[in-house]
C-alpha cells in the first residue's frame, strides 16, 4: 500500500468527478474521460468520489429493487465518511460506473455489498485527514470531521476544497473475486458501530416520490431515436421446432417484419401496437414433441420416482441408520409437496439495445446488468468492454425473472437490425416463459424414544435443480435466444437442505435433484426465485418440527426452544412468540366447530447467518376452504439494522409475497404446455386477503456485522400458515399451496 | 387508421390510430407519457389505470376510440409533488411502493374510491382495490397510506 505524499494528495488532478446521476446516460459515456483511472475494484476511484460541491458520490455495483438498500448504502457511506446523509449519491446498476457486485443477489446488498462501500469509504476518509494534517500542519489525531469539514482547534478544511472533483488515484487491495464475494481490503480501521450517528436511523427512500408522481423513467420508458419494437414469438408448446414462418401474414402490417434464427423467432415494427398486432397475427409452423411433461397431478410422482441425477448430504451428525431401527422407537414420518412457481413480476420483461458493429449499450430491468454485459458481449460476439448495460428500475424483480431473456432478445435483434431495439414481453412471456421455482418433494422422518425425546432426525429434499439455467444471464447458454438458436443448456445440478440448529443426536439433511422434463427452451426451466428453495424447503421441515412437538403433546415453540442450540435462534422464537401473545398449549386446539377455525403457528428458519421467526393467526372458513392469514408477527435478527423502517417494510414484503406463494400460487400445465399465461391462471394474494396486521420485532446486534433481509422472512411464511391451519382444523396440508380447493377437500374427508 | 382528439391531464390532444388501439399505446407511444404502464394487456393487474371523466378504466383494453371527446387524468394529472393528492402525499409519508410499477392502479382506484366514499372502512376499500395486483406485497402499507389520506382529508 502507498502512502500519498502531501504533494501527490493535492494534484491528484484528474479531470473532473461528474455527476453521472443528473447527466443525461449518453453523456455519461462521455464523461468517462481522461484522467480517471480505471474501472476496477482496486482503485478506490471506482468506489467514491467527492465532487466540488462537497457531495459524496458512492458506485455500487449491486441495486435496489424497492426495499431500501439504496439508503442504507447511503448511510454507511455517510458515517464512514462523517458526511450529512443527504450529501451522498448512490449510483447503481450502470456497467460504465461499477464494478461487479453481483447485482441484487442472495440478500447480499448489505452483507456483502456495503461491507466493500464502508471500506471504502473508510479509506477515502483516512487519505482526506492525511491530506488535511499535511495542509494544515496538524497532526491527524488532533483533526475532527463534521459533515466533510476537517477541523483543528484554530484551522479547518473541507473534503471539497482538498480534492473535489479529482481522484484519489489511490489503490486498495481487492481479494479478486467478482459477484457478491467482491471485497476489498483497506489500511483504515473502519468505525465501531458504538460511533454511527447515521446507521440505525430510519431515513427515507429517494425512489419513493418520483414512483408516486410518476415523474422519472422505468426501463420500460427508454426510448432511443429511431427504435423498433419488438415481440418475441414464443413457442405454444414445449420443446418446439420452427418448420416455416409465413412471412405474408404480416404484411398488411405496415412497417412490421419477422426475423428469424433457427427457432428464435420475432417481430419488429416501428410502432409498439404493430408489433403487437404482428406477433398476434404471425403464423409459424412449429413441430413440437408430445408430452414433453408428466400429467400436472403426476408432477410430484414423477419427482418421487425420477432417478436421482445428484445427491449431497450437507449435514450428518450421528448413526441415524442405527437410530432409526434401535428397539422401542416410534417412527413419525411425512412427505411434503410443493409446485412449480412463476416469478410473474408485475410487469413482463423489457430492455432497449442499441447495437453497433463493435459496441452495443442495453437498459435492463434486469437485477443484474454486470451479467447483462456478459450475456450480451457473448450473445453478439464483443468484448465485454464494448458492452455497456444500465440498470433502469423494472417492473419487479425478485430473482432470476424473464428481465435477462429480454435484455438478451434485445441485444439480439438489435444486431439483426441494426436499429435500436425495445423488447417487452406480454403478460405470457412473464407468467408462463419466465424462470420457474422448483417443484419438489422432501421426504421427512424421526425416530422417537420412550421418553418423547427425538433420538434421530432425516430430512431429504428432491427435485428438479434451483439452477436449470444459471442464477444470471452471462451465457448466452443460459438464456431463451441463445438455446433458441443453438446453444444448448448446460444446467447445474444443486438443491439445499433446511437451515436450523436443531440438536438431535443423530441427524440427516440430504437433497437430491432429478433431470429437468425438457433440456432447452422449456418454460419450466428453472432458476432463483426469491429465497430460492427456502420456502419450498422450509414448508417441509417446519411442518415436520410441528408434526413431532404435536406427536410428543409439547407446545410448538417449547419443543423448538428445547432443541434449538443456537441462542440467537432461540431468541427470534421467544421474540416471536411474546410479541403475538403465544399461549403455551399443544396443537391443535381442542375448540374445532363451526364454520369460522382459528389457529396458530409458528415457524423458524435461519438463512446466512439471519435467524427469523414467524407466528401465523389463520382464520379457516370450513364451507369455502378460504384460509386467511389475519395477522402476522415476525422476529428477524440479522444482525447490525442500518435502516430499521427500511427492513421492516422489507419484511412485510416478504410476508405478503410468502403468503401469496403459500395459499394461491402453482404454475399450471398440460402435457405439451404451461397453462398458466396470466393473472387468471396464476392468481397471487389480492387485497382482500392482506392480512389485517403484520408486526415485526427486530432483534438489532450492532456488534454482529449485518447479514440479510431481502429474502429470510420468506422461509418461515409458508411453515407458520400451514401450522396454524393445523392447529385450527386438526387436518395437516402437506401439499402446497393451500388453496380453497385444496383445503375443503382435506377438511371434508377429515 | 382515424383522427381521436380527447383531453390528457388538462391538455389537449390529436392521436391518428387504428380506433381499436388500446389507449394504453396512445398515451405512451403517441403522446410519450411515461405513466401509466403495461401489466398484462388484460385488464386483470390495473397497472395501466388511468381516469376517464373521472372513473377509473383500464387503458390496456378500452380501445382509444372509447376516449374520444373525453377527459383522461393520469398518475401526473391527479397531483404533482407541490400539489399532491393526499393520496400520493400519505404514500410518500408511508413509503409504500416497493418497484412501484403496480402504482397508478392502486392510487388511481383509490383516489376514484375516496371521492365518492371519503370514509370508506376497511372492509369497503378491501372491495373497491380488487382485482389489482401488487407483486412486491406492499397491500398492508397501501391500507396504512389509504387511511392516513382519509384521516388528512376529513
Amino acid at each position: 500500500m502507498t502512502t500519498l505524499t502531501r504533494r501527490e494528495f493535492l494534484k491528484s488532478s484528474g479531470a473532473l468527478v461528474v455527476s453521472f446521476a443528473a447527466a443525461p446516460i449518453t453523456a455519461a459515456l462521455a464523461q468517462v474521460a481522461a484522467g480517471k483511472p480505471a474501472l476496477v475494484p482496486t482503485e478506490l476511484d471506482s468506489w467514491v468520489a467527492v465532487l466540488p460541491d462537497g457531495r459524496v458520490q458512492a458506485f455500487f455495483g449491486k441495486m435496489d429493487m424497492g426495499q431500501s438498500l439504496e439508503v442504507a448504502i447511503a448511510q454507511i457511506v455517510a458515517d464512514e465518511l462523517d458526511v450529512a446523509f443527504d450529501k451522498v449519491d448512490v449510483l447503481m446498476g450502470d456497467t460504465g460506473t461499477s464494478c461487479n457486485q453481483g447485482g441484487a443477489s442472495g440478500s447480499t446488498g448489505v452483507s456483502n455489498g456495503g461491507r466493500v462501500l464502508r471500506s471504502a469509504a473508510a479509506e477515502a476518509r483516512r487519505l482526506l485527514l492525511e491530506g488535511a494534517s499535511r495542509k494544515l500542519d496538524v497532526p491527524v489525531d488532533q483533526l475532527q470531521v463534521e459533515d466533510g469539514v476537517i477541523r483543528s482547534a484554530a484551522k479547518q478544511i473541507s473534503y471539497a476544497e482538498l480534492v473535489g472533483g479529482k481522484y484519489f488515484h489511490h489503490q486498495v487491495e481487492w481479494n479478486k473475486q467478482v459477484g457478491n464475494a467482491m471485497n476489498i481490503n483497506v489500511q483504515a480501521k473502519p468505525k465501531s458501530p458504538a460511533d454511527y450517528k447515521v446507521v440505525g436511523e430510519s431515513f427515507m427512500r429517494r425512489d419513493v416520490a418520483w414512483k408516486v408522481y410518476g415523474t422519472d423513467e422505468f426501463v420500460t420508458d427508454v426510448r432511443v431515436k429511431g427504435m423498433l419494437h419488438a415481440r418475441v414469438i414464443r413457442p405454444p408448446r414445449a420443446a418446439c421446432k420452427v418448420r416455416g414462418v409465413d412471412e405474408a401474414s404480416i404484411k398488411s402490417i405496415r412497417g412490421a417484419r419477422v426475423v428469424r434464427e433457427k427457432d428464435f423467432v420475432a417481430v419488429v415494427a416501428p410502432r409498439e401496437w404493430d408489433a403487437v398486432r404482428a406477433a398476434q397475427r404471425l403464423k409459424v409452423d412449429w413441430h413440437a414433441l408430445d408430452g414433453a411433461f408428466p400429467a400436472m397431478d403426476q408432477l410430484h410422482e414423477h419427482i418421487r420416482g425420477a432417478k436421482v441425477v445428484k445427491r449431497e448430504e450437507p449435514v450428518k451428525k450421528g448413526d441415524p441408520a442405527a437410530a432409526f431401527s434401535a428397539p422401542g422407537v416410534r417412527i413419525v414420518q411425512a412427505q411434503y409437496e410443493w409446485p412449480f412457481q412463476s416469478h410473474a413480476s408485475m410487469g413482463p420483461g423489457c430492455a432497449v439495445a442499441e447495437a453497433g458493429a463493435d459496441h452495443c449499450t442495453v437498459w435492463t430491468g434486469s437485477q443484474k446488468p454486470h451479467y447483462v454485459r456478459d450475456g450480451v458481449a457473448k450473445l453478439l460476439g464483443m468484448a465485454p468492454e464494448k458492452v455497456r448495460a444500465i440498470w433502469v428500475a423494472g417492473p419487479g424483480s425478485y430473482g432470476r425473472n424473464d428481465a435477462g431473456d429480454a435484455a438478451l432478445d434485445a441485444a439480439f435483434l438489435s444486431k439483426a437490425t441494426g436499429k435500436p431495439v425495445r423488447v417487452q414481453g406480454m403478460r405470457s412471456d412473464g407468467t408462463a416463459w419466465d424462470p420457474k421455482g422448483p417443484a419438489c418433494v422432501h421426504r421427512a422422518r424421526a425416530a422417537i424414544d420412550a421418553t418423547g425425546k427425538v433420538l434421530a432426525y432425516e430430512f431429504v429434499a428432491k427435485g428438479f435443480s434451483r439452477q436449470h439455467i444459471a442464477t444470471n444471464e452471462s451465457d448466452p447458454a443460459d438464456s431463451l435466444v441463445g438455446q433458441a438458436t443453438g446453444i444448448p443448456a448446460k444446467g447445474t445440478q444443486i438443491f439445499g437442505v433446511p437451515a436450523e440448529s436443531y440438536g438431535f443426536e443423530n441427524k440427516l439433511l440430504a437433497w437430491e435433484t432429478i433431470a429437468p422434463l425438457v433440456e432447452n427452451c422449456s418454460p419450466l426451466r428453472t432458476a432463483h426465485m426469491r429465497d430460492p428453495v427456502g420456502p419450498e424447503i422450509h414448508f417441509g421441515s417446519e411442518q415436520f418440527i410441528d408434526e413431532l412437538a404435536a406427536t410428543v403433546g409439547e407446545d410448538p415453540v417449547a419443543f423448538r426452544l428445547r432443541y434449538l442450540t443456537e441462542a440467537r435462534h432461540a431468541a427470534v422464537v421467544k421474540a416471536a412468540a411474546e410479541k403475538a401473545g403465544w399461549q403455551a398449549r399443544t396443537s391443535p386446539q381442542r375448540e374445532r366447530g363451526g364454520e369460522l377455525l382459528k389457529g396458530r403457528g409458528i415457524a423458524f428458519a435461519e438463512r446466512n447467518g439471519t435467524a427469523v421467526a414467524a407466528v401465523a393467526e389463520v382464520e379457516v372458513e370450513r364451507n369455502t376452504g378460504r384460509v386467511w392469514a389475519r395477522r402476522v408477527v415476525v422476529a428477524h435478527d440479522c444482525g447490525l439494522v442500518i435502516n430499521p423502517q427500511g427492513l421492516r417494510y422489507t419484511i412485510e414484503g416478504n410476508v405478503v409475497q410468502g403468503i401469496s406463494r403459500t395459499i394461491y400460487e402453482q404454475v399450471q400445465f398440460d402435457r405439451d404446455s404451461v397453462s398458466s399465461v396470466d393473472w387468471a391462471s396464476y392468481p397471487i394474494l389480492e387485497m382482500q386477503d392482506a392480512p389485517a396486521a403484520i408486526e415485526v420485532v427486530l432483534i438489532n446486534r450492532p456488534e454482529v456485522a449485518p447479514s440479510g433481509a431481502g429474502e429470510p422472512t420468506m422461509r418461515v411464511i409458508p411453515a407458520a400458515v400451514a401450522n396454524a391451519v393445523f392447529d385450527a382444523t386438526g387436518v395437516r396440508l402437506r401439499k402446497a399451496p393451500l388453496n380453497a380447493e385444496r383445503v375443503k377437500a382435506a377438511l371434508s374427508r377429515a | 387508421m382515424a383522427s381521436f382528439r380527447f383531453t390528457v391531464d388538462g391538455k389537449r390532444v390529436s392521436v391518428n390510430a387504428e380506433p381499436e388501439m388500446p389507449l394504453l399505446y396512445a398515451l405512451r407511444n403517441d403522446l410519450g407519457l411515461n405513466n401509466p404502464h403495461f401489466g398484462c394487456g388484460l385488464a386483470q393487474c390495473g397497472a395501466c389505470t388511468v381516469h376517464l371523466d373521472g372513473e377509473p378504466v383500464r387503458s390496456c383494453v378500452l380501445p382509444v376510440s372509447a376516449a374520444s371527446g373525453k377527459a383522461v387524468t393520469t398518475l401526473k394529472g391527479l397531483g404533482t409533488p407541490d400539489k399532491p393528492h393526499p393520496l400520493q402525499a400519505a404514500y410518500v409519508e408511508e413509503q409504500v411502493p416497493q418497484c412501484g410499477y403496480c402504482i397508478n392502479g392502486w392510487l388511481m382506484t383509490a383516489a376514484a374510491t375516496l371521492k365518492k366514499n371519503p370514509k370508506a372502512s376497511d372492509a369497503q376499500l378491501r372491495d373497491a382495490l380488487a382485482g389489482l395486483k401488487c407483486r412486491c406485497g406492499t397491500h398492508v402499507a397501501i391500507l396504512r397510506a389509504i387511511k392516513r389520506a382519509q384521516a388528512s382529508m376529513a
